[in-house]
């Protein structure tokens, strides 16, 4: 315990104290812990924000630089073995095969904030596209019809293992195991007494589209924009009020730099999406799964970030007795984080359908959950609850994306691809973990 | 709920008139064990009451009586001199009655203002309002005069002992707590922490809260305490201002239940406090 705290301290400008009324009247001696200096939050220039975040990276709260800086080196690694890893074609393709891992990783981020996990993902997932199958092609529904039954049966059974988990207080490891292997017998008879061989195919044109299908080129453009505008205006509106509020505001340099980096981005992916990449008829634009993956990843980082109810997941994720004693509702909000899980797979689920053009009862949801759980624990999610950002499973999702791709692309077996994922996966949790040794033990 | 209550942060303790809270009678039987025995105490605002007595005395039962974990088996309980049922902590949460256990209910995971308001979050348009969170948390922990936050954003995670006793006390002052029961909030601190937090119980008592501190430590009781009670074996053996007391006779109450210069056991106190 140091005591380099004190007010006389404000050596380098910052606004430690300042802004505290009454700091001046300190009686008693400062006790913050080493190392906390020069909060991110209360940087006030570039520079400042620049070396707080350095120390925030030492400190253990590396937030999502690791993985950006895994992905970044996985796709060198795979351009220089195959100039084909980073062209168009590739990596929309990259794209689209990421998308099912992307929402199956958000779904578990659900659970896996309260401390939770839903094993059962994969085959919810697949429950969920087949009854969207049969609805489509055997029923010939409309495809929405379609489409918001298979995902209120998912949310339905995710609403099941919750109030299992809640009511008879049972790990939701085993609820979740217990409905992995029930699911997969659900899928197999679903699949199978539809008559059709094993396998019921996709034939509605917009079911097809949504993982298949691309935007025209200039809707590309407008979404890109619309994407980029929104959250600039979101970020720079929210620093003025705080400005106006007389708080702290992270600076404006910061906030340029974080709404040109997405702009850059946005660019990039739509420029890639939309050069041509059809060998005798020209195919290009976006496609349109990932608006639908951006879409679900701004609704739900926005549930769990700002309302009532995503942070309560968070509290009760951490300290589950001080969350109770707060008065907030354990039973409710779990129950509604494992229905979200459950609406979220169903989301994946007909997604994957819609790439493979049907679904056939050999789906394999067991490598697709442990793909799912991997996704939001890569991106940097905790298994022990409290902490995980919807964002992580985009990054996760990506980089088990590009370990699938790349491998194909070399024509590496499967096994080789296991094997890496593992590598992976085990660095992911490692480097996080040696991170956090070397942060503050606090008291 | 609302922001800091101004008007009642005034300095002198008013001597006391009504208590705050009355105590008369109170019992707990656990089947054959007889917890608490008829125990008497007056809890006055604006005054810190060290609550003191060896292991197994009914301190943590007393507590869990006014906090509404438990019903006494008799006895009445008098709040504003009005008899109250404290049934659950809900009830005892509506009446300003804040207890802090010794692991604080604080979750790491979220910030100052985070943890602050959690489970009572300001809200605008449905969504949570964090600026205008985070202006009434600044205010409350400066007007606690808890300077050694760096940020109120910092994680609790992040914070020593005493700056997690400021946090819980600053939430139960910023939803107008009139009465604050720390259960042994020294126990686990060091030098200055300790300083810090005793520093935080007295700023309660000039802003006219009342507060019941059960501690073990009789330097920290003798330099915080107005008021001193002690329970032995389950009864009140003895209460009233801090002056009548010295070391050597709170030792000899708390080990034997009795004193050679003390009044009877059970008497209501009658303040002689200036």
């Amino acid at each position: 315990m140091a005591f380099e705290d004190e007010p006389s301290g404000a050596d380098e400008g910052r606004p430690q104290l300042t802004d505290i009324p009454g700091a001046a009247s300190a009686e008693v001696d400062s006790d913050t812990p080493v190392d906390s200096a020069a909060p991110l939050e209360l940087a006030g220039s570039f520079g400042e924000y620049a070396l707080s975040l350095a120390k925030k990276v030492r400190s253990g709260e590396s937030g999502v630089l690791p993985v950006l800086g895994g992905l970044v080196l996985l796709v060198i690694v795979f351009q220089v073995q195959d100039s084909v890893f980073l062209s168009s074609g590739n990596l929309v393709n990259l794209l689209v095969q990421g998308s099912v891992f992307i929402l199956l990783g958000m779904a578990e981020i659900w659970v896996l904030v309260l401390g939770e996990i839903d094993l059962s993902v994969g085959y919810v997932a697949g429950v969920g596209a087949t009854i969207t199958a049969i609805m489509s092609t055997t029923h010939g529904l409309p495809w929405w019809v379609a489409i918001l039954a298979g995902i209120a049966a998912t949310s339905a059974i995710g609403a099941v293992w919750g109030a299992l988990v809640i009511v008879f207080r049972l790990p939701s490891f085993v609820v979740t195991l217990a409905g992995l292997l029930g699911m997969e017998g659900v899928l197999l008879y679903l699949v199978n007494s539809n008559g059709t061989g094993g396998t019921i195919r996709i034939t509605d044109s917009v079911l097809n589209d949504l993982a298949n299908g691309n935007m025209s080129t200039s809707a590309g453009w407008v979404m890109m924009i619309v994407a980029v505008a929104a959250f600039g205006s979101v970020t720079f509106l929210r620093d003025r009020h705080r400005r106006v509020s007389g708080l702290v505001a992270p600076p404006v340099t910061v906030s340029v730099i974080k709404v040109v980096v997405l702009a850059a981005a946005g660019v990039a992916l739509v420029l890639v999406c939309n050069t041509n990449r059809g060998a005798l008829i020209p195919v290009q634009g976006v496609p349109y799964v990932v608006p639908i993956v951006l879409g679900v990843l701004a609704i739900w980082t926005f549930m769990l970030g700002r309302t009532r109810f995503g942070r309560y997941l968070y509290a009760i994720g951490n300290n589950a007795e001080a969350a109770r004693r707060a008065g907030i509702s354990l039973g409710w909000n779990k129950l509604w984080a494992f229905t979200l899980t459950g609406l979220t797979a169903g989301i994946a689920g007909v997604i994957y359908a819609s790439r493979l053009g049907s679904i056939s009862n050999n789906i394999d949801g067991g490598t697709l959950v442990l793909y799912a759980v991997a996704s939001a624990v890569i991106g940097g999610a905790s298994l022990f609850g409290g902490r995980g950002k919807m964002v992580y499973a985009l990054l996760g999702g990506l980089v088990i994306a590009t370990i699938y791709n790349g491998m194909g692309l070399l024509g590496l077996a499967a096994s080789y691809q296991y094997m890496v994922t593992a590598l992976v996966l085990l660095a992911a949790v490692t480097i996080d973990s040696l991170a956090r040794r070397g942060r503050t033990s606090g008291d | 709920m609302s922001i800091v209550a101004e008007g009642r942060a005034t300095g002198e303790p008013e001597s006391a008139g009504a208590p705050l809270l009355t105590l008369r009678g109170i019992s707990k039987h656990f089947g054959a064990v007889r917890a608490l025995n008829h125990v008497d105490l007056d809890v006055p605002a604006g005054h810190i009451t060290a609550l003191v007595g060896d292991n197994g005395a009914g301190k943590s039962t007393l507590i869990k009586a006014i906090s509404g974990i438990w019903a006494p088996t008799s006895g009445e309980i008098s709040w504003d001199g009005t008899p109250v049922e404290i049934g659950t902590p809900k009830v005892a949460d509506q009446l300003g009655i804040a207890t802090m256990y010794q692991d604080l209910a604080l979750c790491d995971n979220l910030d100052i203002v985070q943890n602050m308001f959690l489970g009572h979050e300001e809200l605008s348009h449905r969504l949570l309002d964090e600026t205008r969170m985070e202006i009434v948390a600044k205010q409350t922990l400066a007007d606690l005069s808890v300077t050694t936050v760096q940020s109120v954003r910092q994680l609790v995670g992040s914070l020593s002992g005493g700056q997690r006793q400021s946090v819980a006390v600053a939430r139960a002052v910023m939803r107008d707590a009139r009465l604050v029961i720390m259960d042994e909030p020294t126990a686990a601190l060091g030098v200055t922490q300790t300083a810090l937090v005793l520093e935080l119980i007295k700023t309660l008592g000039a802003r006219g809260i009342a507060v019941i501190v059960i501690s073990h430590n009789l330097n920290d009781v003798f330099e915080v305490a107005d008021r001193i009670a002690v329970l032995y074996l389950g009864r009140l053996v003895s209460s009233g201002p801090i002056a009548e007391y010295d070391r050597q006779r709170v030792v000899e109450l708390i080990t034997t239940g009795r004193s050679a210069d003390d009044p009877p056991a059970g008497t209501p106190i009658t303040d002689t406090e200036a």
